[in-house]
């Protein structure tokens, strides 16, 4: 039996030419441009398929190196613990502090609460320069000034979401219905309470479920903390990878894993708990 | 209190009695998690080692740091602010614009590479898409993996596989990006309207063909927009890949800061901010626009 001619691709191609024709203008360079950065950056970088290979099987005898995961003795498994413990307390100060400074600096920054526009400016652009620099070099910087050790790792996840927070804050601050606060100004609030009971308990929820992320988050950074010295679970970890102890570096990763679901897991119904209120609420 | 003026016998009375109740709980319960959390925030400085004197001791030493930085060490302006001699603060600028396109180019490939594979990843992992469930279980827990571990720790492990330089960056960024951008994208996925898929199903699409025509043109300008933020996250993080040897400009910085070379920590530091907050401000235009012309 012959094919049905109006099912093949070239009457298909016919009938809908506008959609199926071949890539052209814009949608034809575009791509090419992409593709020749990427081939240039790969040989600018120094890429090659030797190296890959080699590369390949290097990291293919880790891991079979690696299992089965172990912790040596119970000593070390003590102190692997503390670290992780440690790691889970950075984030948890960090980011607190962060939000506790961040949360007046929100105001400031945020175009219908602040008390005047340089000032507004002034702050934006810090919170840009606070982002612009990674969390690990925020830690680099706080071990020159406070010392090794866990609190120059605070610090720096502190320095570093005062500018994410800064931001978010302005921003949710600036998307509240305006209604609130003109109710509370028209019945003769001052602009301070128009902020406390206008503003503040439509963005609260809101900061507090942003916070609750970033906590999650930095969970994350705070396990790489370690490697500059910053404190926490890092410093063992790139201790074992460069010793070659394949075995315990598994352990290791298995252990951030774990903690780092479990962080999620009890930040994300926290925050749902959070927004539960909020929806009931109205 | 209002209550207590009012007589027993009065309507709102029961009312009032009720909603002070259920203030009172609410009041009960915001107590109890405030004294959770008072005892987590002492745990948590107990663990980290704050301690406040000291603290208040050395916080001195940070504005003197970021003043050491900005002040020239040698030259005819040693010891002066280093906008007196902007040619001896960037002595090295050949030199570090040459790293920071390296670490741009870092950020490019990786954040390509780590696209298209998330990019073919994410239509396993969508569950709306007729792909069989344990397949769609496998790729989200590799996912999930390649996001959850940190990418500074994939790149220590890969400069011992692949040797010192940009490549093991590059590859470590890509593996974070592609669990990032996977997870992603899968979600978008699932968020698109399903008349189409069932459309060319019906008609015998074979399933390429399906997704090419019926998912495919529902989530490109998504796509874009989460590669391209992704793109400005991975600007920061190749800056700092150079701390472990994966290249970059990150190299340099950690020496000089190492090395205490202050008016060089400072002049990297600025260029590392002008040009991660310049791609910020060209991304989000873009983000716009993407997302403002496809609607």
């Amino acid at each position: 039996m012959q094919p049905n001619p109006d099912h093949s691709d070239d009457a298909l191609r016919q009938r809908h030419a506008a959609i199926l024709r071949p890539a052209r203008g814009l949608g034809f360079i575009l791509p090419g441009l992409l593709a020749g950065l990427l081939v240039y950056g790969l040989w600018h970088l120094g890429f090659s398929f030797t190296k890959f290979i080699i590369g390949i099987a290097n990291l293919g005898s880790f891991v079979v190196l690696m299992f089965p995961p172990s912790w040596g003795d119970a000593q070390s498994l003590l102190r692997y613990v503390n670290a992780l413990g440690e790691t889970v307390a950075i984030a948890f100060l960090g980011t607190l502090l962060a939000a506790i400074i961040a949360f007046p600096l929100g105001f400031v920054a945020a175009r219908n609460t602040t008390v005047s526009n340089v000032l507004r400016l002034i702050s934006r652009r810090s919170f840009d320069t606070l982002r612009g620099a990674d969390m690990l070099i925020w830690a680099l910087i706080w071990v020159n000034v406070v010392g090794l050790g866990p609190f120059a790792g605070v610090l720096a996840i502190m320095s570093s979401d005062i500018g994410s927070f800064g931001k978010l804050f302005s921003e949710a601050i600036e998307a509240t219905d305006k209604r609130a606060q003109e109710g509370v100004l028209a019945s003769g609030g001052s602009h301070v309470m128009g902020i406390r009971f206008g503003i503040i308990p439509q963005v609260l929820p809101v900061l507090i479920s942003q916070v609750l992320y970033y906590f999650e988050s930095n969970t994350r950074s705070a396990t790489i903390i370690g490697i500059v010295g910053a404190g926490g679970i890092g410093l063992t970890l790139s201790e074992q990878i460069r010793t070659l102890e394949w075995q315990t570096v598994c352990f290791l990763i298995i252990l951030i894993l774990l903690t780092v679901t479990a962080i999620d897991f009890l930040s994300t119904r926290l925050r749902r708990l959070i927004a539960g209120q909020q929806t009931s609420a109205i | 209190m209002i209550v207590a003026t009012m007589s027993t016998s009065d309507p709102v009375f029961a009312k009032l009695k009720a909603y002070e109740a259920v203030i009172a709980t609410r009041r009960r319960a915001f107590t109890l998690g405030l004294m959770v959390f008072a005892v987590g925030v002492l745990v948590a400085g107990w663990m980290s080692e704050v301690d406040f004197a000291l603290f208040f001791q050395n916080i001195h030493k940070f504005p003197t740091y970021i003043g050491k930085i900005f002040t020239l060490d040698s030259g005819d302006f040693a010891g002066r602010f280093v906008l007196y001699d902007v040619s001896s603060w960037y002595w090295g600028l050949s030199k570090w614009l040459r790293l920071l396109i390296d670490t741009l180019l870092i950020a490019y490939v990786a954040t390509l590479l780590g696209a298209i594979g998330g990019f073919l990843l994410s239509f396993l992992a969508a569950s709306n898409l007729g792909v069989t469930p344990w397949l769609t279980f496998i790729v989200r827990r590799f996912l999930e993996f390649c996001r959850t571990v940190p990418e500074l720790v994939f790149a220590l492990i890969f400069v011992l596989a692949f040797g010192l330089g940009p490549m093991a960056g590059v590859l470590a960024i890509a593996v974070h990006t592609l669990g990032a951008l996977g997870k992603q994208f899968y979600e978008v996925l699932e968020n698109i309207d399903q008349k189409p898929v069932e459309g060319l199903v019906a008609s015998g699409g074979s399933w390429t063909k399906t997704m090419r025509f019926a998912a495919l043109p529902q989530v490109t300008s998504n796509f874009f927009s989460y590669g391209l933020l992704r793109f400005e996250i991975n600007v920061r993080g190749a800056s700092i890949m150079g701390f472990v040897g994966a290249g970059g400009i990150g190299q340099d910085l950690i020496e000089a800061i190492r090395k205490f070379y202050y008016p060089d920590v400072s002049a990297i530091l600025v260029l590392i901010i002008i040009t991660v907050t310049t791609i910020d401000l060209v991304t989000e235009r873009i983000r716009h626009h993407f997302i403002s012309g496809n609607r």
